[in-house]
């Protein structure tokens, strides 16, 4: 069973991102939507994170587009790995996984 | 597929009511079934029919509203929610001894139940929130 896990905080501003890469299992996707995508910047502390998590872990990572338009951050400055998706994406991993869980 | 939606923040303060419109819009276009959004918490402000917000900025409730209308989305406030945030049916404020109607065109307010049931009646609940 696979679970898309959704993080909507910045890595700077709350603890979601951890505790979510702390539970997440091979096949899981997570994805970053909200402030959450500022986590996925190149060459940062959280960014490292996620770098890690997609080497060690077998979970994939997405980031949302437009989020990421509205808070300046660019496709290439993302880390690599991490693939973007606009709202039809977001639809269609809700829909490829078993549940979706929020990290509120 | 069948999703079920809970938006547990209110509209202009958080992201969370922009998200899930955004969600469910794409959703619908792909041909997926929306069963219900359940509005939360502060959430239910999403159904203010009172909001008169900026021409040049989001109108959110209204966005909200032609989607039901469009789709036959249902729209659900709690009701919990709404009486301790003022928001009230016509039902509610006879109830009570208010004086007003302010929910928006397309919602309804009910039951904590009918979000256990779209739990059980989507095949996800997709949750957005603070």
């Amino acid at each position: 069973m696979s679970i898309l896990h959704t993080v909507n905080k910045s890595a700077y501003e709350r603890n979601a991102l951890d505790s979510c890469l702390g539970h997440t299992k091979p096949g899981d996707s997570v994805l970053l939507i909200e402030d959450g995508v500022i986590s996925a910047r190149a060459g940062s502390v959280a960014g490292d994170k996620l770098a890690a998590a997609l080497g060690e872990t077998g979970v994939s990572i997405y980031a949302l587009g437009a989020d990421m338009a509205a808070r300046g951050i660019p496709e290439d400055k993302l880390v690599d790995g991490v693939k973007v998706v606009d709202y039809a994406g977001f639809v269609d991993l809700a829909a490829e996984n078993d549940a979706v869980e929020a990290w509120l | 597929m069948k999703f079920g939606i809970l938006v547990n923040e209110g509209p202009y303060q958080h992201q969370a009511s922009d998200s899930a419109y955004l969600f469910v819009k794409a959703a619908l276009e792909k041909g997926h079934e929306v069963t219900r959004v359940f509005f939360y918490h502060d959430g239910v402000y999403n159904g203010t029919s009172y909001s008169v917000p900026p021409l040049d900025d989001r109108q959110i409730t209204k966005q909200w509203s032609e989607l039901a209308k469009e789709y036959d989305v249902d729209l659900v406030l709690c009701v919990a929610a709404c009486q301790r945030r003022g928001m009230m049916d016509d039902g509610e404020a006879e109830r009570h001894g208010k004086g007003a109607n302010n929910v928006a065109e397309g919602f309804r307010i009910s039951g904590l139940g009918q979000l256990i049931e779209t739990g059980i009646q989507s095949d996800r609940l997709v949750t957005f929130g603070d």
